[in-house]
């Protein structure tokens, strides 16, 4: 590593660094600064898709796995919050929510990712529904309600608390991703056949990850529902929010560590412009942009720019070894 | 209790029908062409609000309509395995991705249907009366409409049955069905047939739309639930048996109106249980290999 790299990565890193302590301490000036609380819930909102997002590409990207479970990874918190937010203290509501949602993606992982992938993805969306007509079913005739009262917290604290889950979840995935068993997650999306004869357990290696991946999901379920006072199962179980993560990722390109993270402010950013006003159009230009994006960018928005990056150091100083 | 037991048994077959016709097209797409098409039911969707819009704005008869809506539904399944599927399977390394990124694609053409079907109509529920009498039968009534259904249904099927196995049309479908490569080496043109069958599953798909808009309200968002029928019943049938589809379509149709009898609200869940436990227990179905 010559000094122009170290300089360019010091930068690089020093500009997250800034940025990250901006963002945590984003409360403390948003009154002063904007007014209202609105950039604060907006800034929520983003945050809880790229943890959605991040984590559903930490499974579904290098496994090759297609979950579209996360809707009910995410209803899951939220329930969580409705049955015994009142009981426990807030962090402990959401660690359960996280919990629950882990305990239940190991069930359903280690019954269903035997499966073919495509089966896998049909039985995940299966799960959302299934999930929200049973709670339905009970709901109406045991207890004879529908929905709950959710206890209310106050804004600061719920962007403190989500804040938090997304440094949790950056920091997992990126580290995972990079130990011996992100390799091992690799080679099952690579090869799976292989990768069993090379000694990897494919079946555990993809349970394991898949119930991580629940774990941030139902966190963020969790904190989120204290933001409506009311849930009941077609609130919490929403069968977009399984779809929207997807998209996320693969816009901004699963192959990289960078690129679900960026397709989901991007997009969690137009949809909290659109849609509210525009909720036909929002939905029909996101079926667009997956239909376009899956035929001729296969690796979302982060292959351009990685396509870039190779070609301006092609022409740069640092010559052939700038990726070392 | 014996009237109770007709009772459930015909209401499943009548249900059956319908869901063995959704069936057997999305079985075409997805047996043959391998595209796991999540918008099957948006062509259903399509077949219904056309339907209903010609008969409360021209008056046309909905059986008319069948004439209408298959031949449209057709050209649009036919133009849209044309510019999207050709292209996706020619990019994707492997079957298992191309599967998965046609599912993905298609999840994206779903949207685009259905939000431009919410655009044009709105989210209501929309319904007409046709052929909305009590037929006594046996021993039970039923409205005529739901009868006129399940002959159409079946009538579909056993056409479309006859052509697969004695045209020479169908000869090249069930070699493509097969082995897709080998049947491209025989001289089988199989861009085209593939094309074709996803042409036909999308026909059906319109012909069941017609068929639903005359027994049951409809509604923009009408089709997912469809399509995830149709899942079901070509995985309970074996993928690419078409009489497989017949099957299953009326076993679940049974299944439903077993389950309706006792919970109606546990319908839905019945039929993703069943659905579980099928893929764990036999995930070539009943007909598969």
């Amino acid at each position: 590593m010559n000094i122009a790299t170290f300089a360019k990565r010091f930068w690089g890193q020093g500009l997250i660094l800034i940025l990250l302590i901006l963002l945590a301490t984003f409360p403390l000036y948003t009154m002063p600064l904007f007014g209202s609380d609105y950039p604060l819930i907006f800034l929520q909102a983003i945050i809880m898709f790229v943890i959605l997002t991040v984590s559903w590409a930490f499974f579904s990207g290098p496994t090759g796995y297609i979950s579209l479970a996360p809707a009910a990874f995410f209803g899951i918190g939220i329930y969580t919050t409705a049955v015994v937010g009142k009981s426990l203290p807030l962090l402990a509501t959401v660690a359960a929510g996280g919990v629950v949602s882990f305990i239940i993606a190991l069930l359903v992982g280690a019954v269903t990712l035997r499966l073919k992938g495509i089966f896998f993805a049909v039985f995940t969306f299966g799960l959302v529904v299934l999930i929200k007509e049973l709670l339905l079913f009970w709901e109406i005739t045991v207890t004879g309600t529908r929905g709950r009262f959710v206890l209310l917290v106050d804004n600061d604290t719920i962007y403190y608390i989500i804040f938090g889950i997304l440094i949790l979840t950056l920091l997992t995935t990126y580290f995972i991703r990079r130990s011996k068993f992100g390799m091992a997650m690799q080679s099952i999306g690579e090869n799976e056949e292989a990768a069993a004869h090379m000694g990897v357990n494919v079946t555990l290696v993809k349970v394991i990850t898949f119930a991580i991946s629940a774990i941030f999901m139902g966190a963020a379920g969790a904190i989120m529902a204290t933001k409506w006072t009311y849930v009941d199962p077609y609130v919490a179980f929403d069968i977009r929010m399984s779809f929207l993560p997807v998209l996320m990722a693969i816009f901004g390109g699963v192959g990289t560590y960078y690129g679900p993270i960026l397709g989901s402010v991007v997009f969690s950013y137009l949809e909290e412009l659109l849609l509210t006003k525009f909720p036909y159009y929002y939905m029909l230009t996101f079926g667009i942009i997956l239909v376009v994006v899956i035929l001729y960018l296969p690796g979302g928005v982060a292959s351009l720019i990685e396509r870039l990056r190779q070609r301006l150091q092609k022409g740069g100083l640092t010559g052939k070894h700038a990726n070392t | 209790m014996i009237t109770t037991i007709v009772d459930i048994v015909v209401a499943g077959l009548l249900m059956g029908g319908i869901y063995a016709l959704v069936a057997m097209g999305l079985n075409l797409q997805y047996g043959v062409a391998r595209v796991f098409n999540v918008s099957h039911g948006e062509f259903i969707m399509l077949g219904a609000f056309l339907t209903w819009f010609l008969f409360t704005a021209a008056g046309i008869n909905p059986l008319l309509s069948l004439a209408i809506c298959g031949p449209v539904m057709f050209i649009l399944g036919f133009l849209m395995y044309r510019i999207v599927f050709i292209r996706l399977r020619r990019v994707s390394p492997s079957l298992d991705a191309f599967e998965a990124n046609s599912m993905l694609a298609a999840f994206g053409l779903l949207f685009i249907v259905q939000n431009i079907a919410l655009m044009i109509w709105g989210g209501a529920m929309r319904g007409y009366s046709f052929l909305n009498f009590g037929v006594n039968f046996l021993g039970t009534t039923f409205a005529a409409n739901r009868l006129a259904a399940l002959v159409l249904a079946i009538l579909v099927s056993a056409i479309f049955y006859v052509i697969l196995v004695s045209t020479r049309l169908g000869k090249g479908i069930r070699a493509a069905a097969a082995d897709p490569a080998t049947a491209g080496l025989m001289g089988v043109n199989i861009n085209m047939v593939l094309t074709l069958c996803f042409g036909f599953g999308a026909l059906m798909a319109g012909f069941a739309g017609v068929l639903i808009s005359m027994c049951y309200p409809i509604y923009a968002t009408i089709g997912l639930e469809y399509t995830i029928i149709a899942i079901i019943v070509v995985v309970l049938g074996g993928m690419g048996s078409i009489p497989g589809s017949l099957i299953g379509g009326f076993i679940l149709g049974l299944v439903g109106s077993i389950v309706s009898s006792w919970q109606p609200a546990l319908a839905i869940a019945a039929y993703y249980v069943l659905f579980m436990i099928l893929l764990l227990v036999r995930p070539s179905g009943i007909l598969g290999k």
